[in-house]
């Protein structure tokens, strides 16, 4: 009990210690994160009247970054299959580094769903004995299921590690390999389900096809993996962490066949809905040519479809794939392209037109903005902060003392500059 | 499991009543801080699903909101909980080759049922459709707006909750806070409902509302005959919709829904489905009737017909 009182005394000395650098991330993160705050704040009084929702159009932005979202947090994890196919060296950094990006993502999933809910103090209503979840009937119960459960898995599976690596002693294999085995299911699981929500509804035939699930997971296989490359980037450059430019490459080869498939399974969904030009090619009309004169997400869906185009050529052609400036720019490409499919792309056309025709263009309101950049803040914030610990237990910096219970910081800086990249 | 069963026998789990003791006792502690004014609130915030409510729990609830409403209307207001009745499967019928696109149905109902008025939230919408393509809802206008109606070369389609019988809102409820009463009357429990708004992706018609704003409803408008499954007033924050005035039609005599009453023409039937001498029956039977999407597969209880 000792033991783990000084781990999590040392873990707080460390968050509050660090580089000026450091220092400015984090306020700027709790600033952005206090302007979103403020902003659901008003949500709540007014009503959820104050965003651009409304009965034709009852989802939007909040749920839109919810489905993007769960794509990374899955992908994050299934980068640990390729770890262990390639025999990535310093396998353990990386999966840890993929499990906390997910409880992340997780958190920021879950505070999405709040924000999005009209009566969020009722929450309890969701909680098994107490309330009543409609289990196994609703997929949205479904979700709470899973997505409750993935972010548990990947708290525990990341704190065990970290926790053994801080008293020094390699983790249990017998207890992490099959935990983090079980996390791959849990993660198709996850995007599985999401998909699912959609799916299910006949009255949504945007959302009705049963290609809809294989798309998410190829999608997310791009957009999770491409964060991962430009964080692996970062941390490198940052910290004394070391990944090897092979690993990354090898991330982004994987990049290129998911998001081939991804390409492959959209054109399979477009041909299909305009060669047989049922009334169900209404909402893909909308999505990508407007109807009826209704064109705002026209601008989007190209700006994705070339972002994403652009992407898998770079992806694919091993030179510009093995060139940071190209990589870099490939990952933000793909990051912003699957960003509006799988979020805007994906939400809005599902319920635009409505089910009796009607069209209303939806636009997210700057409280919706707010709220949302608070949102990314705060996931971006719980990531920092497990960083700041988990980089130090990796690099050895803080670790326990001879003694057995006091901790050794040796790290205060966090962010340290390199000598190479101070000229 | 339906409804009736449920509340006739009181199925309740144990470790579920001992939770929610422990919270409302953590809720007191909470609510230490006046007290009087937020023991309601707590109350409210602490009741059970419509479904599990004991006789005598029920009984209280009702009586709180009378005694909310009445002092926030400033006028006595009435909550019921008008139970289903044997033998009862409400079903509708409307004419198109009659209904002549004049909303007073809309309105009708906006009365009745103390829908806001603002903004706006309208149980019933009225489709304008045009002859020559028939029902085609990719071509559908709610929001016409000439001198006279009915205008040449259109007809008109009043949507409102079909009562599926098979209905993917209340499947969709990720906590029960929707469901079908033994008469097949599809209805929310305002108190339970989180807003999700799964339920409104899921129905087909486009029934369902949502109050993205607390309700607008004048105390001079409030209808106080009221139904706690029905048209009480609603919080901010939930679903609503058309219950076929289930403060009514349940009543003993029943009577007939608001926006059969308000229309003009007789365009729309009601009655009891299971009644082979009723109306609704024989136009069934006897006239040319239609599902809106029946591919979809929600058996709906509400039916289309032209009666010339
Ligand atoms: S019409 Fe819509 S709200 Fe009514 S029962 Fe059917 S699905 Fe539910
Ligand atoms: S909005 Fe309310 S009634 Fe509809 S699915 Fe969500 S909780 Fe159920």
């Amino acid at each position: 009990m000792k033991m783990i009182w000084e781990f999590f005394k040392g873990t707080l000395v460390l968050v509050f210690r660090g580089s000026k650098a450091y220092y400015a991330w984090v306020l700027g993160l709790l600033l952005l994160m206090a302007a979103g705050a403020a902003a659901y704040v008003y949500q709540i009084q007014a009503g959820l009247i104050v965003t651009a929702m409304r009965d034709q159009v009852s989802w939007g932005f909040y749920i839109s970054n919810f489905t993007f979202l769960v794509g990374v947090a899955a992908a994050a994890v299934l980068l640990v299959i390729p770890a262990y196919v390639y025999h990535w060296k310093p396998i353990k950094e990386i999966a840890v580094l993929g499990e906390m990006l997910a409880v992340s993502a997780m958190v920021m999933c879950l505070l999405f769903v709040t924000v999005d809910i009209g009566r969020p103090e009722r929450f309890w209503h969701l909680i098994p004995k107490i309330g009543i979840l409609n289990f196994p009937q609703s997929l949205l119960a479904w979700d709470v299921v899973v997505l409750n459960t993935y972010l548990v898995l990947n708290l525990v599976i990341a704190v065990f590690i970290l926790y053994n690596l801080y008293h020094r002693r390699e983790p249990n294999k017998s207890f992490t390999t099959p935990l983090i085995l079980f996390s791959i299911p849990a993660a198709v699981s996850i995007h599985t389900v999401t998909a699912f929500l959609y799916n299910g509804l006949g009255a949504r035939p945007f959302w009705n096809a049963s290609i809809l699930a294989p798309r998410f997971l190829a999608s997310a296989f791009c957009s999770g993996p491409a964060f991962m490359i430009m964080l692996f980037q970062v941390i490198r450059k940052y910290t004394k962490t070391e990944i090897k430019d092979e690993a990354i490459f090898k991330v982004a080869e994987l990049i290129a066949y998911s998001m081939f498939l991804n390409l492959f399974l959209l054109g399979a969904e477009v041909f299909k809905e305009y060669y047989s030009d049922t009334i169900h090619l209404a909402p893909m009309k909308y999505l990508f040519q407007g109807l009826h004169g209704h064109s705002s997400l026209v601008p989007y869906i190209w700006t994705a479809m070339i972002f994403n185009v652009t992407a898998f050529i770079l992806f694919l052609i091993p030179k510009t794939r093995e060139n940071f400036v190209t990589l870099n720019i490939g990952c933000v490409l793909i990051f912003i392209g699957v960003y509006i499919e799988k979020g805007m792309g994906l939400v809005i056309p599902g319920l635009a037109p409505d089910v009796l025709g009607e069209i209303y263009d939806y636009s997210p309101t700057g409280i919706e903005f707010l709220v949302t950049i608070g949102i990314w803040a705060t996931g971006l914030f719980v990531y920092t902060m497990l960083l700041r610990v988990a980089i130090p237990i990796l690099n050895g910096d803080f670790h326990v003392g001879e003694d057995g219970v006091t901790p050794v910081i040796a790290d205060q800086m966090f962010i340290l500059q390199r000598p190479e990249s101070r000229g | 499991m339906p409804d009736k069963e449920t509340r006739e026998q009181k199925v309740f789990r144990l470790s579920r009543r001992k939770a929610l003791k422990s919270l409302a006792a953590a809720a007191g502690a909470l609510a230490l801080p006046g007290k009087d004014a937020s023991a309601s609130f707590w109350e409210s915030f602490f009741q059970k699903n419509f479904r599990e409510l004991r006789k005598d729990e029920l009984q209280k609830i009702l009586a709180r909101m009378e005694r909310e409403y009445s002092a926030q209307y400033g006028k006595p207001v009435k909550v019921k909980a008008t139970p289903p009745r044997e033998g009862v499967q409400y079903g509708y019928a409307l004419d198109l080759s009659r209904c002549i696109g004049c909303r007073r149905c809309v309105y009708g109902c906006v009365k009745e049922n103390n829908q806001s008025r603002d903004p706006q939230i309208h149980w019933i919408r009225v489709l304008q459709l045009n002859k020559e393509k028939g029902v085609d809802l990719e071509e559908a206008e709610q929001y016409y707006n000439p001198a006279k109606v009915p205008e040449p070369g259109h007809f008109y389609m009043p949507v409102q909750c079909h009562m599926c019988k098979n209905p993917p809102c209340t499947k969709v409820c990720p906590v029960q806070a929707t469901w079908t009463e033994s008469d097949g009357l599809v209805v929310v429990d305002y108190n339970w409902c989180i807003g999700c708004r799964y339920c409104m992706a899921a129905c087909p018609y486009g029934a369902r509302h949502f109050n993205w704003k607390k309700p607008g409803l004048p105390a001079a408008e409030l209808n106080p005959d009221t139904h706690i499954l029905g048209n009480r007033p609603r919080p901010v924050g939930v679903v609503e919709k058309c219950t076929f005035c289930i403060q009514r039609t349940r009543e003993n005599p029943g009577r007939y829904p608001a926006c059969v009453e308000a229309c003009p023409v007789g365009a729309r039937k009601f009655g009891n489905l299971l009644d082979p001498d009723s109306e609704i029956r024989y136009i069934i039977e006897n006239k040319r009737v239609f599902i809106l999407k029946e591919d979809l597969n929600t058996q709906p209880k509400f039916f289309y017909f032209y009666a010339t």
